[in-house]
């Protein structure tokens, strides 16, 4: 049985296409989320991928935030969910889901079997997400690769404000302008997110094993800083932005089954 | 569609409870309409404040904090918000205190005009922003405020104390009245109020207990519009005779299976935390759509007044919810949920109250563990349509029905 799962976000979309559930045949991402071809392409490379179309797939499931407006989906389900079974499926340990997305930011605790058992939402600001990450990019003028890079190797952290986006990118152009380390500019701007994340996961409850899905998980600077503002480890896989993808797909076999 | 709809959807009842609170909600405004007309002086009322005060006095009075929620699920919460913003008014403070303020200013809101005030009358056992907004009410008009001051109470009683230091302000106030408006108090008048008022909220509090029963013979959103003749008329006669008529529906509702949750009731949840107006539909609807029934909620309860005498009345009024310890506000949330079989609970986080959002937290958290239900919130505000995303509640909203569902399944 061959299952899809599509996760339209704020700026990418993915797809996941299993076999019962389990067997990953393929994933797929593609830039631009909900509005854009994003959600086409990522249909397409993905189908291609495992060398199957539409009519093979038993079960499609949506998430994300364009979840509601997916033609191709026969359910759709929330990110939380599929973030929750994703993340459970590459790390059975885990019990906690720290998923930083373009827009926002959620900490997911599961129980012993994969279950979502509770979770926390950043509220409506968009500091502490992904946003924040391609504002300060942008003022640096490097790539949030590097932004990442740059933080990951640096002596010390430039103190960066979590309130306000636009305050913080006024505090960075500051602090360029007075001459301050790049890298240290960096390392501050990835504790600014860690910070104000970290209080999100301390509130929802710190529960061993922690892992990171969503985009944010590819920033070492940013996982760096969380698993120090927690004091645990922070497990992250090359996948972890594919997670709610995978999810959904599981989502699906479940259901369908 | 909707017109067809509406073309083919049968004329109100006039036994129904909804049409009779409907009429006295109305009511409300246009009575204090014609005192203005009149000659008479009219007042602007905190929603806490003992109303029966003016009732015996005989003195028409209007709400502001529901005319600001009338104008808000009408449409013009974010226009009034920003008259008051443009006058410096930082857009953290209430939204009832912006949109009034600006409507003290401009004198029109077709959405819900009212006569403007003679007197304003103030009482902060519901929050204490409102001492300010009273106050600029009051120096921008250049008309008398009345101000009843109820301390936050850390216990769970009402000590001796805080009973004289309240009564005595009562009374000085029903004075103040007298001799501003010419009124003058009648025991008996008071007696007559007290009993209405009393029949009104046991009515009332029966008609919400009705959630108990599964399913809901009621949607939980009827209970907010419903409130409004809570506030503004619990002391007559027509309002205690519609919320009998209410409790008599919902229990019919009940013996013949019927309600007015228009969906299959799939998961009872508490809703913590005012309504959001200005998202009325949209926070009902992502609800409805899945199944989830709002079956209570602390907030109607909070206008149900039962009390034996003068006295009693005013320790009520110094037990409002918003004027008690977290320990008993949980308490009591704690017993609404078991009550009424509540499996998850949905908080609003107040962007137009950060004091009363930021004691919800540790509350919410301690009732999720004491009940053992999954325990969700949205940003959102009771007035200021700005401070509201769709998308981010609706995420909330289908993520607690998945808990509630997984818990089900599994069980």
């Amino acid at each position: 049985m061959y299952t899809l799962g599509i996760d339209i976000g704020s700026t990418t979309s993915k797809c996941a296409v299993l076999r019962d559930g389990g067997e990953r045949l393929a994933v797929s991402l593609a830039l631009g989320g909900i509005g854009t071809k994003g959600p086409a392409a990522a249909l397409e490379s993905v189908l291609r991928g495992a060398g199957l179309s539409m009519k093979d797939m038993a079960v499609v499931a949506a998430t994300g935030y364009g979840r509601t407006r997916c033609d191709a989906a026969d359910m759709e389900v929330s990110e939380l969910t599929c973030h929750a079974l994703g993340a459970y499926a590459a790390f059975p340990q885990v019990r906690t889901v720290v998923d930083i997305g373009g827009q926002d930011a959620k900490v997911i605790s599961l129980d012993g079997e994969g279950r979502m058992r509770g979770f926390t939402m950043n509220d409506k600001c968009a500091a502490g997400t992904g946003r924040f990450l391609d504002v300060m990019a942008s003022v640096l003028q490097i790539s949030l690769d590097e932004l990442g890079q740059r933080a990951a190797r640096a002596k010390s952290a430039a103190a960066v404000s979590s309130t306000c986006t636009v305050f913080a990118e006024s505090e960075v152009i500051s602090l360029l302008a007075g001459g301050v380390d790049m890298d240290e500019l960096a390392a501050g701007i990835c504790a600014s997110v860690a910070g104000r994340v970290s209080a999100l996961v301390k509130r929802q409850g710190v529960v061993p094993a922690v892992c990171m899905s969503g985009g944010v998980a590819r920033n070492e600077g940013v996982r760096a800083a969380l698993s120090q503002a927690l004091g645990e480890p922070v497990l992250v896989s090359p996948d972890g932005q594919l997670f709610g993808a995978v999810g959904a797909a599981i989502y699906a076999y479940r259901k369908g089954k | 569609m909707s017109e067809e709809i509406k073309k083919h959807r049968p004329p109100p009842d006039p036994n129904s409870a909804k049409y009779k609170l409907g009429q006295i909600a109305a009511k409300a405004y246009s009575d204090a309409q014609a005192a203005k007309d009149r000659g008479e002086p009219v007042g602007w009322c905190a929603s806490n404040f003992p109303v029966e005060i003016p009732e015996t006095l005989g003195l028409a009075v209007v709400y502001p904090e529901n005319q600001a929620a009338g104008i808000a699920a009408r449409g013009g919460g974010a226009r009034l918000c920003e008259i008051s913003e443009a006058d410096g008014y930082s857009n953290d403070i209430c939204a009832y205190a912006r949109i009034s303020l600006a409507y003290a200013k401009i004198k029109d809101a077709p959405e819900q005009n009212v006569p403007m005030p003679d007197f304003v009358l103030c009482c902060n056992n519901i929050c204490n922003c409102m001492i300010k907004w009273y106050e600029n009410l009051s120096r921008e008009l250049n008309i008398p405020l009345i101000m009843i001051d109820i301390p936050f109470n850390p216990d769970y009683e009402v000590s001796d104390g805080e009973l004289a230091y309240v009564r005595a302000q009562f009374w000085d106030a029903i004075h103040q009245l007298e001799a501003l408006t010419g009124k003058k108090w009648s025991d008996e008048k008071y007696r007559e109020v007290m009993e209405y008022s009393g029949r009104t909220s046991r009515a009332w509090l029966a008609a919400t207990a009705c959630a108990r029963y599964e399913p809901s013979p009621f949607n939980g959103f009827d209970l907010l519009n419903h409130m409004a003749v809570m506030v503004t008329a619990r002391g007559k006669k027509e309002a205690a005779e519609a919320m009998e008529t209410l409790l008599q529906e919902y229990e019919d509702n009940h013996e013949k299976g019927l309600s007015t949750f228009r969906a299959e009731e799939k998961y009872r949840i508490m809703f913590e935390g005012i309504a959001c107006w200005p998202w009325l539909r949209v926070t009902s609807t992502g609800l409805k759509s899945r199944g989830i029934n709002m079956v209570t909620t602390i907030y109607a309860d909070a206008f149900g007044f039962i009390y034996k005498d003068f006295d009693d009345m005013c320790r009520a009024y110094c037990r409002v919810p918003n004027a008690i310890n977290l320990e008993l506000s949980r308490d009591k949330r704690v017993k609404l949920c078991r009550d009424n079989h509540v499996e998850g609970l949905l908080v609003h986080t107040n962007r137009s109250c950060k004091l009363w959002s930021g004691f919800m937290v540790e509350m919410s958290r301690q009732i999720g563990q004491a009940c053992d239900i999954p325990v969700v919130s949205f940003d959102g505000d009771q007035a200021d349509p700005r401070n509201f995303s769709e998308a981010q509640y609706d995420t909330r909203v289908q993520g607690l029905m998945e808990i509630m569902q997984a818990r089900k399944e599994a069980m």
